[in-house]
């Protein structure tokens, strides 16, 4: 019933013998969290849906990394609420006046109005997308 | 006390918190009346402010409440206990970045002690922190500070219910005025019954009892009443980690769905029952002393026999560790068990509980102790993010009897890869002058 778990026997053994002489330069593997993932506290994972982000490097599918501690700029990429819903927009900074626009590649480009943060929309700026997850290739 | 630092704590609470999880990733909820439901999707255990205005109660019985919910559109939720434990955790590291003396009291408050900060100016502090807070979690919270923890808890209680002061109070040098308006049914630690009997002697506020005789408090009801009033004229006497709220008795029970028979299945829901419970009392930070099992027949079907059982055994030491409890019930339940019987319900029932700290004893040892310490938070953290139950006892059993009915449970958004939430990259286009979202992705 239960099953037998498998652990990864990792390093030498360390009772006999000669060191390995790369022990003294094994020091940790890297993380990609580390690089990623600033502040996990505020950090969230989302699912792009959808391709109007295409033109920012965003595809239908990719995985995004938010960080909420981070103060959106003018040209961010954000996560917004807009009527309710969470969407992916590019923040674009006049003055006092923030608002928010898709990016579609070149092919789709027509007549987009602006969404203006806080104003009848109701629009709020969810996080800051730092990253964005792409896959290039299937595996398996 | 010239030269001493004065104590200052302060009690953050989130904001009808499991509520406000469903709503960080739907905000479409936002102002809407809703209801999160008990395990089994049987009663009400959480509500927003919406539907507590409606007048849903913790405890409702859901499906009693079916045309009221039909008629307000009220968004009903199973708990997501993977996704309130996540979030409560992101909370409450938030808050130790202002203060590393943290008390988290339970899934949604924490005590912080401030004397220790280098900003002396608190209530400043604690705004920072709250705005914090909400920015990284998207969480609200509200903070009540105080000199002690009965203050602190009683500061919170006014920050949550004033509009305009931003969900953070601080009670004044001179509380009395403040007392006045608090009444004494809710302060920390005073139940029903004892306002009910502090009313009828004519101590209706928070002042009243602060400026009661403490002898005749102590004498008319119990110490820790007594603490309770020291601690509203600002004398500390619940350090941290001790409060005047315990639980005394723990009960763990539930009709099987069908009768059992064998002493597989029984052992199984006793087993899973003593789990509950330990998860609990370590919740709760309390051990406890005694323990009971039980089972019986049906008590309405006369037609087969009958037969109750009941076995109590003392826990030596008092202990909260599932396995020793799992051991223990199973041990006293065997031999009452009888073939032959169609039982109905089982369960276990923990008392003479106390908080955590531990007694030695000459039988057990030290080393065995802070090994099944660290076993059990590994347990508690694996369950929380994975689900309860993920990791459980092999006596607990593979297949239960019992299963959860949880019909209504939103997406475990921040521990599942496959449950993230979908963010829209969608257009929107010009129409009539008001700019939207169109819903054309794909």
């Amino acid at each position: 019933m239960v099953e037998e778990l498998r652990l990864p026997l990792v390093g030498g053994r360390v009772e006999a013998g000669f060191p390995s002489p790369a022990d003294d330069f094994i020091e940790r593997s890297l993380d990609l969290n580390e690089q990623l993932v600033t502040n996990p506290i505020a950090t969230f994972f989302v699912r792009a849906s959808g391709n109007s982000m295409d033109g920012a490097g965003i595809h239908n599918g990719d995985l995004l990394i938010v960080d909420r501690s981070v103060t959106p700029v003018h040209r961010s990429i954000v996560i917004a609420v807009v009527d309710g819903g969470l969407t992916v927009k590019r923040l674009s900074k006049r003055g006092s006046v923030a608002s928010l626009l898709p990016e579609p590649s070149n092919v789709d480009q027509g007549e987009y109005a602006p969404i203006e943060v806080g104003s009848e929309t109701d629009a709020t700026i969810w996080g800051v997308v730092t990253w964005s997850v792409h896959r290039l290739q299937c595996t398996r | 006390m010239v030269g001493t630092q004065v104590a200052m704590y302060a009690l953050a609470d989130c904001n009808n918190f499991y509520a406000s999880c469903e709503r960080v990733f739907e905000p479409h909820l936002a102002g809407k009346p809703l209801v999160v439901l008990s395990n089994n999707d049987g009663c009400v255990i959480a509500r927003s402010q919406e539907a507590k205005t409606l007048g849903f109660k913790v405890g409702d019985p859901i499906f009693k409440f079916k045309e009221a919910v039909r008629q307000h559109n009220v968004i009903v939720r199973s708990s997501n206990f993977a996704l309130y434990g996540d979030m409560s955790r992101r909370v409450m590291q938030t808050i130790r970045m202002f203060s590393p003396d943290v008390e988290v009291y339970s899934i949604d408050e924490a005590f912080i002690q401030l004397a220790g900060l280098a900003r002396r100016d608190y209530l400043q502090e604690m705004r920072r922190m709250r705005a914090t807070i909400l920015q990284w979690t998207g969480i609200p919270v509200s903070i009540g500070i105080g000199k002690t923890k009965t203050l602190a808890k009683l500061a919170n209680h006014y920050a949550k219910k004033t509009t305009g002061i931003g969900g953070v109070a601080k009670i004044p040098e001179h509380p009395d005025e403040m007392l006045k308006t608090v009444e004494v049914g809710d302060i920390w630690g005073i139940g029903r019954q004892w306002s009910k009997k502090l009313r009828n002697i004519g101590v209706k506020t928070a002042f009243d009892l602060a400026e009661m005789d403490s002898t005749l408090i102590r004498d008319s009801f119990n110490i820790v009443a007594m603490k309770t009033a020291m601690e509203l004229r600002g004398y500390t006497y619940f350090n941290f980690e001790q409060s005047p709220e315990q639980r005394k008795t723990l009960l763990r029970s539930r009709s099987f769905a069908k009768p059992v028979t064998t002493w597989q299945e029984l052992s199984e829901a006793i087993a899973s029952h003593a789990t509950r419970a330990a998860e609990r009392l370590r919740n709760e930070e309390l051990v406890a002393k005694v323990l009971r099992v039980f089972f019986h027949t049906s008590l309405f079907n006369h037609q087969t026999p009958r037969h109750s059982a009941s076995a109590v055994v003392e826990l030596i030491p008092p202990t909260n560790v599932t396995h020793t409890i799992i051991k223990a019930a199973l041990e006293i339940a065997k031999p009452i068990w009888k073939l032959g019987f169609e039982y109905k319900r089982a369960g276990v029932h923990l008392s003479d509980l106390s908080s955590g700290q531990i007694q030695c004893s000459l039988f057990d040892s030290q080393e065995e102790r802070v090994r099944d310490k660290r076993m059990m938070k590994l347990l508690d953290a694996v369950n929380t993010s994975m689900g309860s139950g993920t990791l459980h006892f092999a006596a607990t059993g593979f297949t239960k009897v019992m299963q959860m009915k949880q019909l209504k449970k939103s997406p475990r958004y921040t521990t599942h890869w496959e449950e993230l939430p979908e963010c829209l990259c969608g257009l929107h286009e010009v129409q009539g002058g008001m700019s939207h979202i169109s819903q054309n992705t794909k």
